[in-house]
């Protein structure tokens, strides 16, 4: 499967079929999660409708860890079999990534100044966080780095697979240390302790964006091969 | 409606959130649409240069 996939013609073929689909699912799904976010969900008892950043805050953090978590898998597979397409996969899930982790970063700020009186604190949660926002731009920076495109790719790719230790440690900080950042209310072995009109806003946005995710990260492959393609017409060119 | 805006006096944190999302998602879809319009060009470019070689051989 992986290695039919691998072939960067067919999955070019394959995702562009897919991308439509995946673009209008994640446009109606965040839509039909942001009414639901404003106009169904209750306010919070203590919070008042300062709750409703979360509808955006939260999918963006599992966002931010899932964007992470795909591009150290691609890293690993690229350097394990040395194939470019999970190089490019890796490469172009990094800025999403660090997309989505500015939006988490930002609007935790903007939740924390009326329910903690701080727009920011350095605890364990937020400062991972940080620490993962700086992940993703040293991998960008560092695959970004060389002129020939696949130059920087291995080194990169070590740099995402050391740095995915972060994100275990982002998901169990609130557990482990003492920290302003309330802890899990959705993975919880007893379940989700929130109320099905909150969850379900949640939900769809959470659905939303990982599609969202998928669309952008194969528009942005797509565009990367051809690159690639360019460049390899000039080099025959070149030596033509 | 100016009670929705009001966000139960929150609106000021409400709305910037929700409005940072969606600049910083509208942004990187439109990063990405334009690098895509800018490969197909130049693919397009260097394959009036160098018909001979097929489309097809790809990335490697």
């Amino acid at each position: 499967m992986i290695g039919r996939l691998a072939n960067p013609t067919r999955f070019l073929r394959l995702s562009q079929a897919a991308t439509p689909w995946c673009a209008w699912s994640a446009a109606l799904l965040i839509a039909a999660g942001l009414y639901l976010a404003f106009f169904v969900s209750p306010a919070d008892y203590q919070q008042g409708d300062a709750v409703r950043i979360m509808y955006v805050h939260v999918p963006s953090a599992y966002m931010a860890m899932f964007g992470y978590a795909v591009m150290a898998i691609a890293a690993a597979v690229g350097l394990v079999w040395r194939h470019p397409l999970a190089h490019i996969a890796a490469r172009e899930a990094a800025p999403i990534g660090a997309c989505f982790t500015a939006i988490c970063l930002m609007t935790g700020s903007l939740w924390g100044k009326p329910m903690w009186g701080t727009w920011w604190v350095w605890d364990a949660r937020l400062t991972s966080v940080l620490i993962l926002f700086f992940l993703y731009l040293g991998y960008i920076a560092l695959a970004n780095a060389f002129d020939e495109p696949t130059r920087g790719e291995r080194a990169a790719a070590i740099l995402a697979l050391v740095g995915a230790v972060n994100v275990p440690i982002i998901k169990f900080s609130v557990d482990w240390w003492n920290t302003l950042h309330q802890s899990s209310s959705i993975m919880k072995l007893s379940g989700p302790s929130m109320p099905p009109s909150m969850l379900a806003p949640l939900g769809l946005m959470a659905l939303g964006f990982t599609l969202m995710f998928i669309t952008v990260l194969f528009v942005r492959m797509k565009a990367t091969l051809l690159s690639r393609r360019v460049r390899a017409l000039q080099i025959a060119a070149a030596r033509a | 409606m100016t009670e929705f805006l009001n966000m139960g006096g929150y609106a000021g944190y409400v709305w910037p959130a929700y409005g940072i999302a969606a600049l910083v998602l509208i942004a990187l879809v439109w990063d990405s649409l334009r690098g895509l319009r800018a490969s197909e060009r130049d693919l397009a470019e260097a394959e009036k240069t160098a018909p001979r070689r097929r489309a097809r051989e790809g990335v490697r």
